[in-house]
């Protein structure tokens, strides 16, 4: 098995890092190419980029946004926000991410995550699922939909994603721990890696959600101490879940 | 002889990362299918992007699939990623059956995991190196020379490595992996 993953989650406006990220140590803390690079070097497995504009101006700087990234990260990253077309796609990927991240527009049309598996493989679609009582939702969780969250993801996953990005709107920003009870619900229904968000406060309730899961969102937790990565990865792997070995630069 | 790598062109997906790599290591490349090209280089990548049979089709149409063979032949070093490893095999059941290019014995079959696709960071034996992984499919061949979780993860024979990790996207491992197999040329 591939070890466990810690992906810190970067929510991007106009080209810019919002959201919380405040640290004396970077030059520009609103610059996401100087901050993937912060963070791939203290030990993000991954990184996930989220368009929080997504508007046709967003989508044109996020692609930018997207190749400055991708000429300085030797790591893999997803971006997500806004993405509603093959189109869209192709351009997020050809200019250098590693997979993209669908939400609303996946399920209002589906065969969407098809056709872009078909083109670029399974493992470059991630389905973002925010769920809630059962449900989920649009909206950045504001709007709750009729659809079922476990069978949605079981067809997210039967028409070809390779990943599924859990999102508990209840537990997310509350920094009170992940909601284990939906990540093991939806990871027992289907057999593609689920990604549990929402609810990072500490790194036992890191630890907590990777017995369980394939990998862990985080995003207040290390936004406020970027620093702080390689302590939080060390402070994991004291309650027994084993992340991939940091080589120390020579 | 020229310097500069070519990373061949399957017409579809992200070459970036892997071009992004080799500049920092101080080598210039082109993307490209050109027959010509792919025999003269010093230095071919065939990248891990897109699917079995659309590349092959594209390989086979630009006349890319021959050229590769010949440079196999020639003794010309290639280097294969992910996909581009498993496209050196023989056949692939990608994509309800594709015949791949051949330039080694073995065959690709859908990956039985517990989580597929296989994403995220491994160790690779007996390198014992972390590598970044992501595929639904594995190659099998009598030219395995590394393994990771009992998968067939590097392959090599005469001129040509292939693995099924992506070393453009493993950090620093992966920079020094693509830089030994640069000094192999």
């Amino acid at each position: 098995m591939p070890y466990s993953r810690l992906i810190p989650c970067l929510d991007v406006a106009n080209g810019r890092v919002v959201k919380g990220v405040s640290f004396v140590g970077l030059r520009d803390v609103g610059d996401p190419v100087e901050l993937a690079k912060f963070y791939s070097d203290g030990g993000a497995d991954e990184l996930v980029f989220l368009d929080i504009t997504a508007t046709p101006e967003g989508a044109k700087t996020m692609t930018s946004v997207v190749a400055q990234v991708a000429d300085v990260l030797e790591i893999p990253f997803t971006v997500g926000g806004g993405i509603r077309t093959v189109e869209d796609a192709s351009r997020i990927i050809e200019a250098g991410a590693d997979r993209v991240s669908l939400n609303s527009a996946a399920l209002s049309n589906p065969e969407l995550i098809s056709e872009i598996a078909e083109l670029f493989g399974s493992q470059a679609v991630v389905v973002a699922i925010d769920a809630g009582d059962g449900v989920v939702h649009t909206h950045g969780g504001r709007n709750a939909t009729e659809i079922k969250t476990v069978p949605w993801a079981i067809e997210a996953a039967s028409r070809g994603a390779g990943e599924i990005l859990l999102t508990s709107i209840r537990q997310d920003g509350q920094r009170t721990g992940f909601d284990l009870e939906l990540t093991r619900q939806v990871r027992d229904a289907i057999s593609i890696p689920v990604i549990a968000s929402g609810g990072a406060g500490n790194a036992q309730h890191i630890a907590e959600a990777l017995r369980i899961t394939d990998a862990a969102l985080i995003a207040s937790i290390v936004h406020e101490n970027p620093a702080g990565l390689k302590g939080l990865r060390a402070e994991i792997e004291s309650f027994g879940i084993t992340l991939r070995p940091l080589k120390e630069k020579v | 002889m020229s310097d500069v790598v070519v990373v061949v062109d399957y017409g579809a997906g992200n070459t970036r990362s892997v071009r992004a790599a080799l500049s920092h290591l101080g080598k210039t490349s082109v993307v490209l299918s050109d027959p010509e090209a792919i025999l003269e280089a010093s230095f071919v990548v065939l990248p891990g992007v897109g699917s079995a049979r659309s590349a092959m089709e594209h390989l086979n149409k630009t006349g890319a699939a021959d050229a590769l063979r010949t440079r196999f032949s020639n003794g010309g070093a290639t280097l294969g990623i992910c996909l581009g490893m498993q496209l050196a095999l023989q056949t692939s059941e990608e994509d309800d059956g594709v015949t791949c290019l051949g330039l080694l014995e073995g065959d690709v079959r859908r990956l039985q995991a517990d989580r597929v696709p296989r994403l995220g960071w491994a160790n690779v034996d007996p390198w014992n190196e972390s590598f970044y992984f992501a595929h639904s499919f594995v190659g099998q061949s009598p030219d395995t020379v590394a393994t990771s979780d009992g998968f067939c993860v590097a392959v090599r024979n005469g001129s040509f490595f292939g693995v099924q990790f992506h070393p453009e996207k493993s950090g620093d491992a992966g920079l020094n992996f693509l830089e030994q197999c640069l000094t192999l040329v």
